[in-house]
């Protein structure tokens, strides 16, 4: 491998774990932070990729403004989606064993997938990305790199920067912290913690349907995309440490090197390398990276 | 206990009838495939194709109706062995179709052996499955994965290029398909410089894109089915290398996806036993039938649905209903030219259809029949002792 080699590998470890951050971020805050299984957000991805692929042509039409505007419209109805859902569903389930967030998760999972199915049917679909980022930057003589990429690097960056600002510099992430830790307490110090663990839900949900509408340009948008990116998230989340946000980004871009690194250097294993990294980073430290609180 | 003894010999009194009557009642069709996940589509097309056949011939094959029973086998191989043991021992079909997944198909093609059941592959190209595992009662209305990857490998020598870089996801398919393109490629002269793969379902190609691009060969075969297939072909055309290096790959690449690819497909080259423009009249007649029936353009899933029904069709008929004589049906399904859309092709003495690979361009949004890259291409049904 050459100097200039390595360094593009270099740069596509980083850009693959900004990418799995991303994809991990809402997991972080409803797995991390609020302590529910969640094995439906690989689904709430899926239904950001297939919203940027089915809402981009209708609020282009109606409203005008193409992928950005998509974007924030999109951004709205996951919030109200999470609303719903913590209300409906999750709120029942705090105070319930882990293995009743499992089941009800998972049946989610299969609800989602269903109307997927009916809404949208089962063909694999592309999403173009915006004119003003579809662009690509030569890399040595023959590789090029897309524009759309860095720029996706740039927004997880971004995100992680704004969620642990929020989770640690503020109050509101002081009460979130504390809930997490103590709901009564926390309740009993006179705060409404319902509302807000519903406020965090949507933000999780709402996160997570970003990153699907984020990535669906590079990614493309394909029945059971949720379920391929569920594990490597968990993953994320359990290496960096459960409800640490720094953790969480550390662990994406430790997975996005030895990912790249792995699949060039060590064909064979590539496949089981992420996970062996998950096991000797447990045995070193049992709880990931960094533990909250 | 006189009371069980009656209710006894009452069920089989009730029972007898039936059993009797099978050969001329309805005929159990066994549809195991994906009817939800990844490949749901295609499992939605194969039966589409099928039932198609079976309209045609006014809703009976061999004088008897036909009765579906369906399972959603959901590609999971795990889950294979249970499902089609319900079809056989609960349901007892006469004659099980499926599936597209090879693992799933390993599974049923063992289960058939072992029960000595009927089989019709509408799709998966696991080699085996008409090689190692070839029975005289298990038939495929497909392909191996063998067969389109080795005609590339004989295009793509003779187009002069002699380094080849191959790319897929690691697994039975890919690496079979990988396999056949090495075998045609260094056949004619070329040599396989190294084979990159990514762990299924992994759909990060960056660093083996940047490899392949250190590498610089002359040219890169892939198997990529689906939603991997959409995203490999716009991260090879984002990474620039499309310009440089020409991309190869086994039909399916290009297969149900163009909607999805755009522009980055264009002119890209593929292997099939199928192809958008073949225009003969049967083709012709297929496709607007079919595009008639379902509102949608049929692609090679239908066709391989649609002549599984035409095998299933020719034994049945040869046995004037009676599935159980099962020599008399394969040996009529063995000397039939069974009439595809996609050309007229026989099965080969392990039951897999020995026919015409085409070569096929992306044009708009058409794979575009550009000629035969093999004719009559028979698998070499390797470790088959029949």
């Amino acid at each position: 491998m050459d100097v200039a080699t390595f360094l593009i590998q270099c740069l596509n470890a980083l850009q693959y774990g900004l990418l799995l951050f991303l994809v991990a971020s809402g997991l972080t805050l409803i797995f991390g932070i609020m302590g529910v299984i969640n094995l439906a957000h690989g689904s709430f991805y899926m239904i950001g990729a297939y919203m940027a692929y089915a809402l981009t042509p209708i609020v282009t039409s109606t409203f005008g403004g193409g992928f950005f505007a998509t974007l924030l419209f999109g951004l709205v109805l996951a919030v109200l989606l999470g609303y719903f859902l913590e209300w409906a569903f999750f709120s029942f389930l705090y105070e319930r064993e882990h293995l009743q967030q499992v089941l009800m998760t998972y049946g989610l999972i299969l609800v989602f997938e269903e109307c997927r199915s009916l809404l949208l049917g089962d063909t694999v679909h592309g999403v173009a990305p915006p004119d003003m980022l579809a662009g690509t930057i030569a890399l040595g003589q023959m590789m090029t790199y897309p524009v759309y990429r860095l720029f996706i690097s740039v927004v997880c960056l971004l995100l992680a920067l704004g969620m642990y600002m929020v989770l640690t510099r503020t109050r509101i992430g002081m009460m979130i912290r504390a809930g997490s830790t103590n709901r009564e307490m926390v309740q009993s110090l006179g705060i409404d913690i319902k509302f807000l663990y519903r406020i965090v839900f949507a933000a999780g949900v709402a996160i997570a349907v970003f990153a699907g509408m984020i990535a669906a340009p590079v990614s493309s948008v394909y029945p059971g995309m949720g379920n391929s990116v569920l594990i490597i998230c968990f993953v994320v989340v359990v290496i960096g440490g459960i409800g640490s946000v720094r953790g969480a980004l550390l662990a994406a871009l430790l997975i996005g090197v030895v990912d790249t690194f792995g699949k060039v250097l060590l064909p064979q294993a590539s496949g089981v390398l992420v996970y062996v990294l998950m096991a000797l980073i447990l045995l070193w430290k049992p709880d990931g990276l960094f533990k909250a609180g | 206990m006189n009371l069980l003894r009656t209710s006894l010999i009452a069920a089989c009194v009730i029972a007898a009838p039936i059993a009797m009557a099978q050969n001329t009642g309805k005929l159990k069709v066994g549809l195991m495939l994906p009817y939800t996940g990844t490949y749901a589509s295609l499992g939605t097309a194969i039966e589409n194709g099928f039932r198609l056949y079976v309209t045609e011939q006014g809703g009976k094959i061999g004088g008897r109706e036909i009765e579906y029973v369906k399972v959603d086998d959901e590609s999971d191989p795990s889950k294979a062995t249970d499902n089609v043991n319900k079809l056989v021992k609960r349901d007892h079909v006469d004659v099980l179709v499926g599936s597209v997944h090879s693992g799933v198909a390993m599974a049923m093609a063992k289960v058939a052996k072992d029960t000595n059941t009927l089989l019709i592959v509408p799709n998966a190209g696991a080699d085996a499955v008409t090689g190692s595992m070839c029975a005289p009662n298990i038939f495929r209305s497909s392909f191996t994965n063998w067969q389109p990857a080795f005609a590339m490998g004989e295009v793509a020598a003779k187009k002069g290029a002699k380094r080849a870089v191959t790319i897929t996801h690691k697994y039975a398919a890919g690496d079979e398909s990988v396999h056949g393109f090495r075998e045609g490629f260094e056949k004619g002269g070329g040599q396989v410089i190294k084979d990159l793969s990514v762990p299924f379902p992994s759909v990060e190609f960056q660093a083996l894109l940047t490899e392949i691009a250190a590498l610089k060969p002359d040219v890169v075969y892939t198997f990529f089915a689906g939603g991997a297939a959409v995203k490999f072909v716009k991260d090879y055309a984002a990474a620039g290398l499309k310009k440089s290096i020409p991309l190869y790959g086994a039909g399916f690449l290009t297969d149900g996806t163009l909607d999805a690819q755009g522009v980055d497909a264009a002119d890209l080259l593929t292997t099939l036993h199928y192809a958008d423009s073949l225009n003969t009249p049967r083709d012709n007649a297929f496709r607007l039938a079919y595009a008639k029936t379902y509102k949608l353009q049929p692609d090679v899933y239908a066709v391989q649905g649609y002549d599984a029904a035409q095998i299933l069709s020719i034994g049945t008929n040869a046995v004037k209903g009676d599935l159980n004589k099962k020599a008399e049906f394969a040996a009529a399904v063995e000397k039939t030219k069974i009439d595809s859309p996609r050309g007229p092709f026989m099965l080969s003495r392990s039951h897999n259809p020995v026919q015409d690979i085409y070569l096929r361009q992306v044009v708009g949004k058409e794979n575009k029949m550009l000629n035969v890259a093999s004719k009559a291409l028979a698998d070499p049904a390797r470790g088959c002792k029949m």
